[in-house]
C-alpha cells in the first residue's frame, strides 16, 4: 500500500496540481449582463431609493441638461447652427423690467436692458461647467495621486509631500486666488475653473493617506504585491478603487467651491466680464436696479436662487453618494450575487 | 516641546515659501508685471523712435521705482533684497496709486480687518458648537431636524449673497444700518457713546455676515457628540453620579472637539480670505477693501504686500490655535511625558 502512495498514476498529490475548477465560462453576453448589473443597475437603484441622492442627482443632471441645450442652441456647427432650443438673449427682446411669471416669451421677468433672464441663466450655464469640470477633475487629480503616492511609497517621499501639503493648507485660498487671478486676467472658463481650484486639493491629498496605509496593510494588497503585480497595477485596482468615495465627495464639494468662488470673484468684477456668467449677471443687477424697489430685485434673486439651487444639489450628491459606495450596500440591489438569493 | 517647535518651524517654513511665491509671481513669470510695465515702457520709446541706451536706463529706473525691483539685477540677488527688505525692514515697496508705503497702508487698515474676522469667527465657532451640541442631546426631535435643514440651507447659500441680502433689507430699504465707512462721520474718535455707538452701528451687518461665513460644523460637532455619548465611559461617569452639566462639557464636549479642532483652525484661513469680498461689498475701508482697491487699480506692490499680510495673519491665527491644542488633548504633548504602562 505504501509504494502506491508514494507516487506513480492517479496520486492525490498530482491531482492538486492538474486539476482545474469547473467554473463555467461565460459568454460575451453574461459578462455584459454581469458587468452592466454591477456598475449601472445596483448604484442606480441605490441612488433611486436614496432621497438626497435622487434630488441632487436629479439637479445636478438638469443643470448639466441645460448646458447642452445651451450649447446646442449657440453653435455653429455643422446641423446644429439651425437648431435653436433658447435663444441667445439680446437687448430690448421684452420690455424692461418685465415681472416673472407673466410672459411665457421671459419667463423670469426682464433686467434693465430688456433681456430675458432666463436667456441668460441657461446661456450662462456651459461656461460655468467648463469651469466647475475644470477645476474639480485637477483638485481631485492632484489630491489622489499626491496622497496616494505619499501614503504607498512612504519615507522621505511621504514627508517631503505632505510638508508641501500643509504648506499649501495654510495659505489662505480666496487670497491666493484673487492674487492669481489679477495677474494672468484668465478669459477662458476653462483656464479660471484651474486657478479656482488651485487650493482645493490639500484636504483629498491628506484624506487619501491616512487611507492609503490602511489599506497598503490590507491582506488583498498583500496578496497582490506577493503575486508580484506591478505597482501601477496595485496603486489602480487595490488602492484608487477603495478611494472613490472620498474621491467623488471631494469632487461634489470642489464644484460648489469653484460656483462660490466664482461667482464671487465675477460679481465683485474681479475677473473680467468675458462669459455670461450668474456672477455677471448678479453684479449687473446689483448695479443696474434700484434695490429698493421690490418691481425690480427679481433680477437679482435669479441669479442667487439658482446659485443656491445647483450648489443644494451637489451637496445632498456628495451626501448620497456616500451610501452609493457602500459595497453591502450595493450588493443587496445587485441581481447577479450570490446574495441577491437570500435577500 | 518637539511638537511646538515643529509647529513654530512649519509656519516660518510657510511665511518663506508665500514670499517665495509672490516674488516668482511678481518678477520670474516671463509675462509677469516687472516685465509688463517694463515691455509697456519700451514699446512706448521705440515709437517714438529708436531708444538710446540712456534712456532704456531711464526705463529700468522708473520700474524699479514703480516695483521696488531692478529690471537689470540677476534673479538670486533680486530675491535675496526682497527677502531682506521684507524680513528685516518690512518694506513691502510704495503703492503706485497712494504713494505711501504699502506696510503702512496696511498696518493702519489691519486692526479694522481683524475687529470684524475676530469677531465672526468667535461667534460663528461659538453658536455652531453650542447648537451641535444642543442637537445632539435632543437628537431624533423637531428641533434636531429643524436645526440640520438650517446648516444644510446655510451651506447651500454662499455667505456673500446674505450680505448682499443684509443690505438690501436692513439698510437700503430700512435704513437701520449705514451702507458703508467704518465709523459715523462727525464724531470725535475716543471713549465716548457717539463714537462707539457708531462704530458698532457700522460693523453690525459685516460681523453678521462674517458670522453667517464662519458659522459651520455644526453638523460635525453634532454626528461627534452623539458617538461619544454611546461610549462606555459616559454610562460610568453616570453612575458614578457626575453631575450632568459636568460630563457634557468636560467628557462629551471635549472629546467630540478633538477631531473638528484642525477644521475650525482652517477657518482661520478662509475667514481673512472671505473679508476681501466681504469688506467690498459692505464698503467697510479695513485691509480687504484696500486689496480690492488695488487689484481694480493694478497696483502690484499693494497687492503682493496684501497677499502676505493676509498670509500672515492666518499663520498667526492657525499657530496660536495649534500651540493651545495642548490645553485641549494633552497627549499631543507626546514623547518623554506620554505615561509608560
Amino acid at each position: 500500500m505504501k509504494a502506491t502512495d508514494d507516487g506513480g498514476d492517479g496520486s492525490p498529490i498530482d491531482d492538486i496540481f492538474t486539476r482545474t475548477s469547473e467554473v463555467p465560462t461565460l459568454t460575451r453576453r453574461e459578462k455584459a449582463r454581469r458587468t452592466f448589473d454591477r456598475r449601472v443597475y445596483a448604484p442606480m437603484a441605490v441612488l433611486v431609493r436614496d432621497w438626497r441622492a435622487l434630488v441632487g442627482g436629479l439637479i445636478i443632471a438638469a443643470f448639466f441638461l441645460t448646458g447642452v441645450v445651451a450649447w446646442v442652441s449657440s453653435s455653429n456647427w455643422w446641423f446644429l447652427d439651425g437648431v435653436v432650443l433658447v435663444a441667445t438673449p439680446t437687448v430690448m427682446e421684452g420690455p424692461i423690467f418685465a415681472p416673472p411669471f407673466q410672459d411665457s416669451a421671459y419667463p423670469l421677468g426682464t433686467g434693465v436692458m430688456g433681456k430675458s433672464i432666463f436667456k441668460q441663466l441657461v446661456h450662462a450655464a456651459p461656461a460655468m461647467l467648463q469651469m466647475i469640470f475644470a477645476g474639480a477633475f485637477l483638485s481631485v487629480i492632484a489630491g489622489t495621486v499626491i496622497g496616494t503616492v505619499a501614503g504607498y511609497r512612504g519615507g522621505t517621499i511621504d514627508k517631503t509631500l505632505m510638508s508641501f501639503t500643509d504648506v499649501v493648507l495654510t495659505i489662505p485660498g480666496i487670497a491666493l486666488v484673487i492674487v492669481l487671478a489679477a495677474i494672468f486676467e484668465p478669459r477662458h472658463p476653462v483656464v479660471v475653473g484651474i486657478i479656482l481650484g488651485i487650493d482645493n486639493w490639500p484636504r483629498l491629498a491628506r484624506t487619501v493617506r491616512s487611507e492609503v496605509l490602511s489599506i497598503r496593510e490590507e491582506a488583498f494588497t498583500e496578496a497582490s504585491r506577493i503575486m508580484g503585480l506591478s505597482q501601477l497595477t496595485i496603486l489602480r485596482k487595490d488602492i484608487i478603487s477603495n478611494l472613490m468615495p472620498y474621491i467623488s465627495i471631494n469632487f461634489a464639494n470642489g464644484a460648489r467651491t469653484i460656483i462660490f468662488e466664482s461667482v464671487a470673484l465675477y460679481f465683485l468684477g474681479i475677473l473680467s466680464f468675458t462669459t455670461l456668467n450668474w456672477g455677471v449677471m448678479m453684479n449687473e443687477a446689483y448695479n443696474g436696479a434700484d434695490l429698493t424697489n421690490l418691481g425690480q430685485l427679481h433680477w437679482l434673486f435669479a441669479p442667487m436662487l439658482t446659485i443656491a439651487i445647483v450648489s443644494l444639489g451637489f451637496i445632498l450628491f456628495a451626501q448620497g453618494l456616500d451610501r452609493i459606495f457602500n459595497v453591502r450596500l450595493r450588493a443587496r440591489h445587485e441581481s447577479t450575487t450570490a446574495d441577491a438569493e437570500e435577500q | 516641546m518637539s511638537y511646538y517647535l515643529k509647529r513654530l518651524g512649519q509656519s516660518v517654513l510657510v511665511f518663506f515659501v508665500t514670499v517665495t511665491v509672490t516674488f516668482a509671481l511678481y518678477r520670474m513669470l516671463p509675462f509677469g508685471p516687472v516685465e509688463m510695465m517694463r515691455a509697456n515702457l519700451i514699446s512706448q520709446l521705440v515709437q517714438q523712435g529708436n531708444p538710446t541706451p540712456d534712456q532704456i536706463e531711464k526705463v529700468n529706473q522708473m520700474v524699479q521705482a514703480y516695483t521696488g525691483i531692478n529690471p537689470d539685477q540677476p534673479w538670486y540677488f533680486a530675491y535675496y533684497e526682497y527677502l531682506y527688505d521684507i524680513v528685516v525692514y518690512q518694506d513691502f515697496g510704495v503703492s503706485i496709486t497712494k504713494r505711501e508705503p504699502v506696510f503702512q497702508i496696511l498696518f493702519a487698515a489691519m486692526p479694522w480687518s481683524l475687529f470684524i474676522s475676530i469677531y465672526g469667527l468667535a461667534l460663528g465657532t461659538t453658536v455652531s458648537l453650542l447648537l451641535g451640541a444642543a442637537m445632539a442631546y435632543t437628537e431624533g426631535s423637531r428641533f434636531d431636524a429643524g436645526m440640520t435643514v438650517v446648516s444644510i440651507i446655510n451651506t447651500t447659500v454662499p455667505y456673500y449673497i446674505v450680505a448682499i441680502l443684509a443690505l438690501i433689507v436692513f439698510s437700503f430699504n430700512l435704513g437701520w444700518f449705514p451702507s458703508g465707512g467704518r465709523m459715523t462721520p462727525g464724531t470725535t474718535p475716543g471713549f465716548n457713546y457717539p463714537f462707539i455707538a457708531g462704530i458698532v452701528e457700522h460693523a453690525a451687518l459685516p460681523i453678521l455676515s462674517s458670522f453667517i461665513a464662519g458659522f459651520g460644523g455644526a453638523l460635525a460637532f453634532r454626528g461627534n457628540c452623539i458617538r461619544e455619548m454611546g461610549k462606555g465611559y459616559i454610562r460610568l461617569a453616570r453612575l458614578r453620579g457626575i453631575s450632568q452639566g459636568r460630563i457634557a462639557i468636560r467628557y462629551v464636549g471635549r472629546n467630540a472637539l478633538l477631531p473638528i479642532y484642525t477644521s475650525i483652525m482652517m477657518g482661520i484661513a478662509s475667514l481673512f480670505g472671505s473679508s476681501i469680498i466681504l469688506e467690498t461689498i459692505f464698503n467697510y475701508p479695513a485691509m480687504g477693501f484696500v486689496t480690492f482697491e488695488a487689484l481694480m487699480d493694478r497696483d502690484y506692490p499693494l497687492i503682493m504686500g496684501s497677499f502676505i499680510f493676509f498670509t500672515t495673519l492666518t499663520l498667526l491665527g492657525i499657530l496660536v490655535a495649534d500651540l493651545t491644542y495642548g490645553i485641549i488633548d494633552p497627549r499631543v504633548k507626546g514623547g518623554a511625558e506620554r505615561e509608560s504602562y
